[in-house]
């Protein structure tokens, strides 16, 4: 098997396993990344919202929030996971279709 | 280390993609010199790579999360200049669908995770990989101290980023506008959760793949640097 078809094997098992990324943190009650908070959360920890930060932080209203979609805020793990599962999916579409693109721009076609 | 919307106050975010312009236009022309057709496959994958490690969270128990980036993995295969392309496509389409790291930031974070990470990374694995036979185990150690450093930088500059704000942009009565934490407090927290925890997990997952692809495909190893 050419290697490049062995990662992308590889590149479906983490896709697989994803939801770990979500499910670990919860088990251990972390919450979110240094710095990555939002409005509310930075009231909790410093008292007030920020000026700049509280107008900021609206500007870019993304498509699947959060690896989750929309409106599913209360759901269980399970169903945070198909998402979480489902957005690498998408994620990872965009990003190869992107790097193909890019590729057929830049990259030398006479050393096959 | 996906800084969001809202935390760089306007100066900091103008200077930083004012940064990564010329880095981003010189990784074009290099990579366009450097990459062979054959090598896109695994471009893409390096980039795909990246964008799903940054997904598997890690937890300190009671605290914060982190994660690997997997770019100095991208750019040991791929050189730092193609890494910085695959990781730059990987931080906009996080920034753009799932929101993140934030729009604004997208300068910032990808001198973070795009330019210091790969590079730094690169030129560490390349110093303690020098003359290393194709089998070596010294070619497994430099990936993972690459990984650790590479990432560590990374979170350093972050750091600084963030606790720059409250010196640049405070109201008259001493509030915050942007990110509310100074340097002291904002370096410190991301440079000590990296150098504890999450740089080592960029560290393994660096040293285990290179460990995996030096047995099983030696001659990725060999191709490919610009």
């Amino acid at each position: 098997m050419k290697i490049t078809t062995k990662l992308w094997i590889g590149l479906g098992v983490l896709i697989a396993l994803s939801p770990l990324g979500l499910l670990l943190p919860d088990h251990f009650k972390a919450g979110d990344a240094w710095g990555e908070w939002g409005t509310d959360g930075v009231k909790e920890l410093v008292g007030y919202i920020p000026q700049g930060l509280e107008k900021l932080s609206g500007l870019w209203s993304a498509p699947i929030p959060d690896y989750a979609f929309k409106g599913w805020e209360g759901k269980g793990l399970g169903s945070l996971s198909f998402a979480y599962i489902f957005s690498a999916i998408v994620g990872i579409s965009f990003i190869v279709l992107i790097v193909f693109l890019l590729g057929k721009v830049l990259a030398k076609k006479d050393d096959y | 280390m996906h800084i969001p919307d809202g935390y760089l106050g306007p100066a900091t975010c103008g200077v930083f993609y004012a940064v990564m312009l010329p880095i981003w236009t010189i990784a074009s022309k290099i990579v366009k010199k450097t990459l062979k057709a054959r090598q896109v496959p695994m471009l893409a994958i390096g980039a795909a790579f990246s964008f799903v490690i940054m997904m598997f969270n890690v937890p300190i128990p009671g605290g914060s999360t982190g994660h690997a980036v997997g770019g100095v993995l991208v750019a040991i295969l791929l050189g730092p200049w193609a890494a910085c392309i695959a990781i730059t496509v990987a931080l906009v389409i996080q920034a753009l669908l799932f929101g993140d790291g934030g729009i604004t930031a997208i300068g910032a974070n990808c001198f973070n995770m795009a330019f210091v990470l790969p590079f730094v990374g690169y030129y560490v694995y390349k110093a303690i990989s020098y003359n290393a036979p194709a089998d070596s185990n010294r070619r497994v150690l430099a990936a993972g101290v690459a990984g650790y450093i590479g990432i560590n930088l990374a979170a350093l500059f972050a750091g600084i980023e963030f606790g720059l704000q409250p010196l640049l942009h405070h109201t008259a009565s001493g509030q915050a506008l942007y990110c509310p934490y100074g340097l002291k407090v904002a370096v410190i927290a991301m440079a000590g959760e990296h150098l504890l925890i999450f740089g080592w997990v960029e560290a393994i997952v660096t040293a285990l793949v290179i460990k995996y692809l030096l047995k099983t495909s030696p001659e990725l190893l060999e191709e490919g640097r610009g």
